[in-house]
């Protein structure tokens, strides 16, 4: 039975990590293959590495930091952030990415999910989706831009079903209400998501404890669920987590 | 030397990284005369059937791996290389089905998005899944036991023969290890991409490359 996943997701800028990563018996705390290395030991079942800043500069270190990873990790990696074009996308797939993560460039341009989709295959290609609740309706979220700070007017749910069928081939679902707030993953916008399409959804923001992670696959519905302080901090590892999960009748690779 | 087979459909680091990491001698190659003399050869998994089958017969390589594995050389695909051990597959096939090695009878067919029951399963088939050993004993799988967890990620798959010695299920059971006589093998899944497990898979197969 194909098990759930548990990811987490490492910000980087100019090849290194840039939240505080609180990790003991680390060589090189701001290096992302060696905290990546860290995770696979605790049974993570992929990694994401978001480039935080992504402007044309730095775009060459994070082609180098997918080279690297692609010599030096032994599980999936994702890299997100800045992709503009099917040209850059290929970029980083013949570093040696699995996939990639694309969010602002989609919904600016949806072709590019089909284009990137039919040059790198369906399984290579996450779109990313920055959602917050609507003031007006409780039950409807709008996509946001920019970190969160620009409104598109597009409704979240329905750009989810576009994108998958688009092409996507997962949905990276951030929850921009939840996220830093530790109060757990937005299960009413994951569930809404993840029964519009067909794809894996992966949740995201707002994770602060163990039973978050449960409460995102069973009530949320999502095929994985991502987190990125609770586990640079030190505070839960994957292992814990996956052993709660398994607890809690999820099928987890251990 | 092992012969990591560069078919020109994308990267091959990691696969050749991995063997490197278990102690291999492991070179990424397109030319025929390394690959006819290599000790041992892994086809790895890039790009879509057809593609790669046009590429491998341009480069020259379809009839020498044929020649190849009927010597015995110890051999490993992985995903599109199980594949392409296969009679045929229709992954961008035009009309008929494409021709592989024919190394393993059958063809090889996109994975169903509903079981038999019509339960509706999420194509392409990716993370983390279980094999079922079928058939104990393999080199291939020594120190792995039942159950054990690997990275797939595809939407095609092997079809079913006396070849299987392992299954996984996802919306139908398919093979996800293949042995042809002593020393062909093929795994749906990345062991380059699979922790601890996938390596010693790798590890295996390059052990079992210095027995033979």
């Amino acid at each position: 039975m194909l098990t759930k996943r548990v990811i987490p997701c490492m910000d980087v800028t100019d090849g290194r990590v840039v939240k505080g990563v609180n990790f003991v018996n680390l060589r090189d705390a701001g290096d992302p293959i060696e905290l990546a290395q860290r995770y696979d030991e605790q049974k993570a079942d992929e990694v994401i590495f978001l480039d935080i800043t992504a402007t044309s500069d730095d775009r060459a270190t994070t082609v180098e930091l997918a080279s690297r990873a692609s010599e030096e990790l032994h599980l999936p990696y994702t890299v997100g952030g800045g992709f503009r074009s099917v040209a850059d996308i290929r970029r980083m797939i013949a570093a040696g990415a699995d996939k990639v993560s694309v969010n602002s460039a989609a919904v600016k341009d949806p072709t590019l999910i089909t284009q990137a989709a039919e040059a790198f295959g369906t399984q290579a290609i996450i779109v990313a989706i920055d959602a917050k609740q609507r003031a007006d309706n409780p039950n409807k979220w709008e996509v946001y831009l920019a970190g969160g700070r620009t409104p598109t007017g597009i409704d979240a749910v329905e750009w989810a079903a576009e994108a998958a069928k688009r092409g996507a081939g997962e949905i990276l679902l951030t929850s921009m209400d939840r996220d830093g707030t530790r109060d757990g993953f937005d299960c009413a916008l994951t569930r809404a998501v993840a029964r519009a399409v067909d794809i894996p959804v992966i949740a995201s923001g707002g994770v602060g404890k163990l039973e978050h992670f449960a409460e995102g696959i069973i009530d949320g519905e999502a095929d994985a669920v991502l987190a990125a302080s609770v586990f640079h901090f030190g505070e839960l590892t994957i292992r814990q987590v996956k052993e709660y999960m398994r607890s809690q009748g999820i099928p987890v690779r251990l | 030397m092992i012969a990591v087979v560069d078919y020109h459909k994308g990267n091959l680091k990691s696969v050749e990284r991995g063997l490197i990491g278990v102690g291999a001698d492991a070179r990424i190659t397109d030319d025929p005369d390394v690959i006819r003399k290599a000790r041992a050869i892994v086809l790895p998994g890039v790009g879509a059937f057809t593609d790669a089958a046009n590429a491998m017969r341009e480069l020259n390589q379809m009839d020498l791996l044929r020649v190849r594995i009927a010597e015995g050389v110890p051999f490993l695909g992985i995903c599109l290389g199980l594949h392409l051990l296969c009679a045929g597959g229709e992954e961008h096939a035009q009309g008929k089905p494409t021709p592989g090695l024919g190394v393993i009878p059958g063809i090889v067919k996109a994975l169903p998005k509903v079981d038999a029951d019509g339960n509706a399963y999420k194509i392409p088939h990716v993370g983390w899944n279980s094999i079922e050993i079928k058939l104990q004993g393999s080199p291939l799988l020594k120190g792995i036991e039942d159950g054990e967890h690997f990275y797939f990620t595809h939407s095609y798959v092997a079809p079913d023969s006396f070849a299987t010695i392992a299954t996984t299920t996802h919306s139908m059971t398919f093979p996800s290890v293949v042995q042809w006589r002593q020393s062909c093998f093929g795994v749906q899944f990345h062991p380059e991409k699979s922790s601890d497990a996938g390596a010693q898979v790798l590890r295996n197969f390059v052990e079992f490359a210095h027995e033979v």
